[in-house]
């Protein structure tokens, strides 16, 4: 992409012009993600909250379903006046919205929407996504401890412990699919699950539909969200950490929240629900064929088509786990701060660690997988993987020493072959250079 | 995407990230304030999570920003909450504490670039389509270097011409130190675990046979 704006631009292929521009235009795109998204959503969880309350919910701004409640809500927030505690720590006062947001936002550069659309291509993405997310819980203590005040304190160190005990086993949960996959990279994740739904990771086997409600739930806590929302209880605590919090920068930790529950659903969406494949393969070689061979760079119409529904389809998904999350949070009451380190300690971290080593041993011992029977889908044999190379440097496995052995500058192999072949080979067999006559 | 940037903004990007690190690295030491610092710690291992990313690797960056900016800055900051008496605690190192921290610090300082100068792929101009591995499998070869294959031995092994494919001395990957550490870790945890609990108090009336039970 920066190439092509270097050409329209009339500039040397390389120039620097096109990356930044390049850049500007994915980081404002994924910032119109969470800010829509947010508007979206908040309007959605006040009509859902009035409807299970048997109320009808916002009705009079921007017609009869009132969907321009938030924007008028946003207003409110902009003129009201910007609010500082003369106890607070005023630097950090003011910088702790920004870092919450900014968490939630980074996340947003390694997550797909669909087949190559994706801000920055990051070959660890699941891990990226989750390192980055595990910030957001900084700007919540950072704004606790800067108000001064005791329940903001009371809400950030609620948050510390809960966020601290609920990274373990979200960590497991996620390591399930990943390993099944054979890679972190959320783009290859998506692609491997690719067909009809029953090639979906929350089907593959028992283990991995028990531990896709557990992540559910504990992304659900990681995300602050009702029944775990302590670190706001405002039955207790007033409003918790933003307590002190008004206007601008109070709408700030509402936007991160918001983006965040988007980003864990997405989460969810790839890592089990097959990101942007739907449920019956529509634009797929069995049916229409329009979407893109993997690895290809040329444009065209159909294959944009199939990504734009791709994408449609990925947030659609996304969407329905914000829902979800929504219905829940007006559902449950909220849990005891006792309750919730229980939850996570006697229940989801045994459940998730029980889960996990059934998942693995059920891929030791080849358990038969909807996976394997491939309904609707040939098994991509490439994906969007670029392995860059040097020519000195050794082949990496034995397709690739039959198949590109001619020395190129730089050869760009690919990963994910027929998934069983791959993982039957050992290790060092596969990765060891080929010497002929080598062999014992 | 191959980021190919040109190497101008790719020096502007590094002098950034390198600056914000220093800059803030600094801010840690001058300030007083102990969450204060925290946070001036977390934008420098930040930054330097960025050079990670900068440099192509992805895995270790993300694992710098998972492990220093998540994991120990949210424990050090429940820790200075949980033991802050007065509200603005302030940190006022005395002159022999200087002179202590200024000898280990600027000996660790002479340790580390002496280390950083004596590998001799890192002092000499290297050319433009090596530093052009950018979107590398970075994980690929930690791991398999995990399991016992080292990725970046590979030609010394095939020079040395040997006969079977079997690995050397010195080859034999992370695998056992990692695991070492990783029960050593479990053991100190369970230990923490057990000092930690509550105690409970065993009732004097009917004394056991002098086995405890548990």
């Amino acid at each position: 992409m920066a190439e092509t704006i270097n050409n329209f631009l009339g500039l040397s292929a390389s120039s620097w012009c096109g990356s930044i521009v390049t850049s500007l235009i994915h980081c404002a795109l994924l910032l119109h993600v969470i800010a829509v998204g947010a508007l979206v959503f908040i309007w959605l969880e006040r009509k859902i909250a009035g409807r299970i309350q048997d109320r009808l919910g916002p009705t009079r701004v921007g017609g009869r379903f009132g969907w321009l409640q938030t924007l008028a809500d946003g207003l409110k927030l902009i003129t009201k006046e910007d609010l500082i505690p003369a106890e607070a720590d005023r630097m950090l006062f003011k910088l702790a919205p920004y870092v919450a947001f900014m968490a939630s936002f980074c996340a947003y550069l390694a997550l797909p929407f669909a087949d190559g659309w994706v801000g920055q291509h990051v070959n660890t993405a699941v891990f990226f996504v989750l390192a980055v997310l595990g910030l957001e819980v900084f700007g919540v203590i950072l704004a606790g401890y800067a108000s001064g005040s005791k329940w903001s304190l009371f809400g950030a160190i609620r948050e510390a412990a809960q966020v601290v005990s609920y990274e373990v086993p979200l960590g497991l949960c996620v390591v399930v699919p990943v390993f099944i996959c054979g890679t972190m990279n959320l783009v290859t994740i998506a692609n491997k699950q690719a067909g009809l739904f029953t090639n979906w990771m929350v089907f593959h086997d028992p283990f991995t539909f028990c531990i896709f409600w557990v992540y559910f739930t504990c992304a659900t806590a990681s995300v602050n969200r009702a029944p775990f929302d302590l670190a706001e209880a405002e039955s207790e605590l007033v409003a918790g950490f933003h307590t002190e919090y008004s206007g601008l920068r109070w709408s700030f930790f509402f936007m991160a929240e918001y983006g965040s529950m988007f980003l864990v659903s997405g989460l969810a969406t790839i890592l089990f629900f097959g990101g942007w494949h739907g449920p019956i393969p529509l634009f797929g070689p069995e049916v229409l064929g329009w979407s893109y061979e993997s690895l290809s760079s040329d444009w065209r119409l159909t294959g944009y088509l199939a990504n734009l529904a791709g994408c449609a389809n990925f947030i659609l998904k996304a969407s329905l786990g914000v829902i979800v999350m929504i219905w829940v949070r007006w559902t449950f009451p909220r849990l005891r701060i006792d309750q919730v380190i229980t939850t996570c300690l006697k229940y989801c971290v045994p459940i998730a660690a029980v889960c996990f080593l059934g998942a693995l041993v059920w891929e030791a011992i080849d358990l038969p997988s909807p996976n394997d029977w491939g309904l609707m889908s040939k098994p991509k044999s490439t994906v969007r993987e670029n392995w860059v190379l040097p020519a000195k440097q050794v082949p990496v496995n034995e397709e690739t020493t039959q198949r590109d052995s001619a020395a190129k500058p730089i050869a760009t192999l690919h990963d994910g072959h027929p998934r069983r072949p791959t993982r039957r080979t050992p290790l060092s067999a596969s990765y060891l250079p080929q010497q002929p006559g080598g062999d014992q | 995407m191959i980021l190919l940037a040109t190497f101008a903004v790719h020096d502007f990007f590094f002098m950034l990230f390198a600056l914000v690190a220093c800059a803030f690295a600094l801010g840690v030491l001058f300030s007083s304030n102990i969450v204060r610092m925290a946070f001036y710690l977390v934008i420098s291992l930040g930054a330097t999570a960025g050079l990670f990313f900068l440099a192509g690797a992805e895995f270790v960056g993300a694992m710098q920003l998972m492990i220093y900016v998540g994991g120990t800055l949210v424990l050090l900051i429940f820790g200075v909450m949980l033991t802050a008496q007065e509200r603005f605690i302030s940190l006022k190192p005395y002159g022999r504490d200087w002179v202590l921290s200024l000898i280990v610090g600027s000996s660790l300082l002479l340790l580390l670039l002496n280390a950083a100068f004596s590998v001799p792929g890192w002092t000499e101009q290297r050319s433009a389509e090596e530093l052009a591995v950018d979107d590398s499998k970075t994980a690929t070869p930690l791991g398999l270097a995990l399991a016992g294959v080292r990725a970046d031995k590979l030609e010394t092994q095939r020079g040395d011409k040997v006969e079977d494919q079997r690995l050397k001395r010195g080859m034999s990957g992370y695998l056992l130190p990692f695991v070492i550490v990783s029960i050593h870790l479990l053991v100190v945890l369970i230990g923490a675990a057990y000092m930690a609990r509550t105690k409970r108090v065993v009732p004097q009336a009917t004394p056991n046979s002098g086995d405890n039970p548990d």
